[in-house]
């Protein structure tokens, strides 16, 4: 044996060694030594042992493998080492194989359990996952089939693949009923505007979800609303895959907003659409019109209702208006026009898409029509009658406001006019009306705001063509109005008592003006003459104001007249009279404007500290007018020139339009001229560029005169000495003076002008005059 | 990152996964084509993996039987992967026989399989968790009652770390790790390292890119930091087989090629 222990010594210290090396320093000491042993011990009984037990040799194999010495290099070594070892028999190589048998034996066991035991827990882990997944699907199935809220999934192509319950009883069935259902199915004629975009965009992947309040129609045709929330899901590559729909039933909200817009939209007592409904419509008409687009108005009121009212009760009334809205409705609706109830017996009727005119007439005729018959109202039959005003306009040229304005004013119109008929729309009758509104509200922020300018038009001495004088007129350009002119603004000036802060400041302006022409063009400046308002005259502070301005500016008051009108003064012991004689004192002079259209107790105008009559151009307009006697005209401005040449009066002819007027005028010695034919009131640069120029273009125009045939100035016509007595006899009196100047603040209207002849607004009273006269 | 605890995670058996590609490293037959594939490649590229892989098997086992010798017997081994030969309570238990481990692993099939083989022991339990859902992993009932007596127990981070990116902040994890621990538990970390090999580095770390779980290997200065709050038993963070070496000249004499670095660190 001891031959036989040396090698076996070796070999144990190489197989040991083999064992350490590689995978073994993760085999602990601990099991690694016992199975070096236990190894070597087997190996040993194999090689030398009899009988011969080549299946020890096999276990080792078994043992390595089982201590997870699995590396194919590792059984290399071994063989080797085996091999390499002295044994008796001959039974190396069957020592060898046994034991590389019993290795590869163990190893296929190895292998093959560890690949069922991954392949257990893979299946194991996977039905867990598919176990959760289960779970988890019951659990969205649960939620998806008993949710409240209605859900249906659809792939991107519109094909409704699943609802539940909810959504099926929303379209009033099963969910099975929405099979083969398509999207685009679903359309209903009150979907909202863009509903069916956001759904294209949802589904083409440019928009993540969208949410609007959408109508189905039902399975019994009944309509549903719905809020529906639709939302995109995409694929892991992100391209759209499904739809999912969530749509909640708002029936009932939605009804109930409808009856309360309803309410809100809709007059209780006729059932017609209210003011707010009548507008909400018309401000939508004006939202985005096609560029050539007009509508109509018919402005309607009742005639004669609050008689109704008052005489057989607010019932009776009421009725009435009932009667009258169903006949209005019953007429105009069939022609596609909107009848609404603006409050108390007001109707409107709106025609969109009007053709013209004619088609808007048409409407308040038939307005009218409809209103011929009497209403019978229990033992009563009441004639119901109507005025109309008619609008009918692009709409690109005005605004609803401004539009529902017209009308009405146009309305009043037709009452005015008598009642029982329609009146269309006139501009200029509105812009009147229009801006008289806008004036007094829009007014007190113009001044601060410097909308207010001068214009100033010249004064010719017809003796010799001179322009020796300019009379302020204030104009307003309002942002919004554009430029108005003094007849515009100036009677609500004097209404609300803003004439005085605009008087002021007009004085202000224009002495400084006429100073800064004074101080350029010396004795060649032309003298200012501003219009005073009578309540400006009537002010306790207008002396102190003038003197103040005066000095300010430093014009010298011979250089400014004041044109007052024969209403500033009406009686000798007025109040304005001394402030007038003050103003006198002062140098200031005086001039009567519009001399003749007032009924002028010429007794005052022999008190009154004036040395200026201006003679209204009404007269020298109706010199052309051929209604009136020509001849007689002539004399009436014959006879005014010598009267006040008699009361030692210098004359300014106003509205003078022609040379050949102004030529005769000049023959009648009237002194001096302003109107069309000498200059329309112009910016100050204009009158500066002519005082400089000399005023070359005039001065040709008039012939300088040899002199006034002084016989033939102070010879007054007939009429006029009749003047004259009357008012040298007429001791003056103590009464007011009949006629308008009972109420001086406020203007008699102008004549009315004629048809077809120019229009000749009424001047207003101070600080402007006509600006065309 | 973090996925709701009640969507089930998928059993993705396409992609290769870093458990069974470390037992066939190890040898072990735990593992799929696809798994054998990817190791195949990198093993082509960096013939020492097996290699490193075994050194990393050793120093667990070192470590484990370093603590279980220091008297604790309660273990938290997260990444615990295919329990193969010589798993934690085995090694544990030659030093504390009633050694309790909770075994953490968030690969379905990995979970699964040590189910299997741990259904007999009651003192071992496996738990599906994140370590980057770190909350979550310490609120497990199993993970609270290893914890809840106050002995210390032995955190174990075998080759586990790397997968966690930068983006996870892996120092975050630490601190509720260490926050969590009772004193006088350990933290046991290995963890694939730049030093050593770094031309290694790059396309390894290209391989892992497809798995689900991404590798990211770091310097051993960062890997030490990993340590903070807890003291660093002898030698410190070193090569794997120079931590604590069952025989001197086990060592081999290029400690460096085996990449990965370790250590052991104790809390007071």
């Amino acid at each position: 044996m001891n031959e036989a222990a040396a090698p076996d010594n070796g070999f144990r210290t190489a197989w040991a060694a083999m064992l350490r090396t590689g995978h073994g320093a993760a085999v602990r000491p601990g099991v690694l030594n016992p199975l070096i042993t236990r190894t070597a011990e087997l190996l040993r009984r194999a090689a030398l042992e009899h009988p011969f037990r080549p299946e020890l040799a096999g276990q080792v194999g078994a043992l390595l493998i089982d201590n997870h010495f699995t590396d194919p290099q590792l059984l290399s070594d071994a063989v080797q080492l085996i091999q390499s070892r002295s044994v008796p028999d001959g039974r190396g190589p069957a020592l060898s194989g046994a034991f590389a048998a019993g290795w590869a034996a163990a190893l296929r066991e190895r292998t093959l359990r560890e690949q069922e035991a991954i392949r257990l827990a893979a299946d194991t882990a996977r039905q867990e996952v598919e176990r959760a997944l289960r779970v988890s699907e019951a659990r969205f199935r649960a939620l998806f089939e008993s949710a409240a809220i209605g859900i249906g999934l659809g792939d991107t192509d519109g094909n409704i693949l699943a609802v539940n319950r909810a959504l099926g009883e929303i379209f009033g069935g099963g969910p099975e009923d929405m099979q083969g259902v398509r999207v685009n199915d679903l359309m209903h004629p009150e979907d909202t505007p863009g509903v069916w975009e956001a759904y294209e965009e949802l589904i083409s992947g440019k928009r993540e979800y969208f949410q609007f309040d959408k109508p189905y129609y039902r399975r019994d045709g009944e309509v549903v609303w719905t809020h529906l929330t639709v939302s995109l899901i995409r694929d892991d590559d992100g391209s759209p895959l499904y739809q999912v729909a969530m749509l909640e039933d708002v029936t009932d909200r939605y009804r109930l907003q409808e009856r309360l817009r309803h309410q809100a939209t809709h007059d209780p007592l006729t059932g017609l659409p209210n003011r707010a409904a009548f507008f909400e419509r018309l401000e939508r008409l004006f939202e985005s019109p096609e560029p050539d687009a007009r509508f109509g108005l018919c402005y309607v009121d009742l005639d004669g209702f609050k008689v109704v009212n008052d005489s057989l009760g607010h019932d009776m009334g009421d009725q009435l208006l009932s009667v009258v809205a169903r006949r209005l409705e019953s007429a105009l609706s069939p022609l596609g026009h909107m009848v609404a109830r603006l409050g108390g017996d007001e109707f409107v009727v709106l025609l969109e898409n009007c053709r013209g005119e004619q088609e808007a007439v048409a409407a308040a005729k038939t307005v009218l029509a409809a209103l011929t018959k009497p209403v019978v109202i229990g033992d009563h039959r009441l004639a119901v009658g109507a005025s109309v005003g008619v609008l009918e306009r692009r709409i690109s040229s005005t605004t609803p406001g401004a539009a529902v304005r017209a009308a009405d004013l146009t309305l009043y119109r037709a009452k005015e006019a008598g009642r029982g008929r329609w009146t269309l729309f006139d501009p200029k009758e509105n812009a009147r009306a229009v801006s008289r509104y806008a004036v007094s509200v829009r007014m007190p922020a113009a001044l601060d705001r410097g909308e207010f300018f001068i214009d100033y038009q010249p004064m010719i001495d017809l003796g010799t063509g001179v322009m020796t004088g300019v009379e302020a007129l204030v104009r307003w350009r309002d942002p919004q109005l554009g430029v108005l002119s003094p007849e515009e603004f100036v009677g609500v000036a004097e209404e609300t008592g803003l004439i005085m802060p605009l008087g002021r400041w007009v004085l202000e302006q224009a002495c400084g003006q006429a100073a800064e022409w004074v101080a350029r063009f010396g004795d060649r400046a032309p003298r200012l003459s501003v219009n005073l308002a009578v309540r400006q005259a009537r002010n306790a502070g207008l002396v102190g104001d003038i003197d103040r301005i005066l000095r300010s500016t430093g014009l010298d008051p011979s250089m400014l007249q004041l044109e007052i009108t024969e209403s500033t003064v009406v009686g000798p012991e007025d109040e304005a009279l001394k402030a007038l004689h003050a103003l006198v004192d002062m140098g200031v002079s005086l001039a009567v404007d519009d001399f003749g259209t007032g009924w002028s107790n010429l007794a005052y105008l022999r008190d009154l500290p004036v040395s200026n009559l201006k003679i209204a151009g009404s007269f020298v307009g109706d010199l052309h007018d051929p209604a009136k006697d020509t001849h007689l005209g002539w004399r009436i401005v014959s006879g005014l020139v010598s009267l006040a040449h008699t009361l030692g009066l210098s004359v300014t002819a106003e509205g003078v339009e022609s040379r050949a007027d102004a030529e005769r005028l000049r023959l009648m010695g009237c002194d001096l001229a302003q109107g069309w034919h000498f200059g329309r009131p112009v910016r100050p640069a204009e009158i500066a560029r002519r005082i400089a120029e000399g005023d070359p273009d005039r001065t040709a125009e008039i012939e300088p005169t040899t002199g006034p045939d002084g016989t033939e100035r102070r010879r007054a016509p007939e009429g006029v000495r009749q003047l004259r007595r009357l008012a040298r006899s007429s001791p003056p009196s103590r009464n007011p003076p009949r006629g308008p100047t009972a109420t001086p603040e406020v203007r008699r209207p102008a004549p009315t002008s004629r048809p077809g002849a120019p229009v000749r607004p009424t001047r207003p009273r101070l600080p402007a005059s006509t600006p065309a006269s | 990152m973090a996925r709701p605890n009640w969507v089930p995670a998928g059993t993705d058996l396409d992609k290769p996964n870093a458990a069974r590609v470390y037992d066939y490293y190890l040898g072990g037959s735990h593992n799929f084509e696809v798994d054998r594939q990817m190791a195949r490649k990198a093993m082509e590229l960096w013939p020492d993996l097996p290699k490193i892989m075994r050194a990393n098997r050793a120093f667990l086992h070192r470590a484990t039987q370093y603590v279980a010798a220091e008297g604790i017997s309660r273990f938290l081994d997260i990444g615990s992967g295919i329990p193969t030969f010589g798993a934690v309570h085995e090694v544990a238990r030659e030093y504390q026989p009633d050694a309790r481990v909770v075994y953490i692993d968030l690969d379905p099939v990995a979970v699964a399989h040590s189910r299997l083989i741990l259904a007999d022991d009651d003192l071992c339990q496996i738990v599906d968790a994140d370590l980057r859902n770190t909350d979550d992993l310490l609120a497990r009932p199993e993970v609270e009652d290893l914890l809840a007596p106050g002995e210390p127990v032995a955190v174990i981070l075998n080759a586990v770390m790397h997968f966690v990116t930068d983006d996870d902040e892996p120092e975050k994890i630490l601190a509720k790790l260490r926050e969590a621990l009772p004193s006088g538990s350990a933290l046991v970390l290995s963890h694939a390292s730049l030093e050593g090999r770094p031309d290694q580095a790059g396309s390894h770390q290209d391989l892992y890119r497809a798995t689900p779980t991404p590798l990211t290997m770091r310097s051993r200065e960062r890997i030490t930091s990993f340590f903070e709050g807890f003291d660093l038993v002898e030698p410190g963070v070193v090569y794997l087989p120079e931590w604590r070496p069952d025989e001197a000249d086990a060592v081999d004499p290029h400690p460096e090629r085996m990449t990965g670095m370790a250590g052991v660190g104790r809390l007071s």
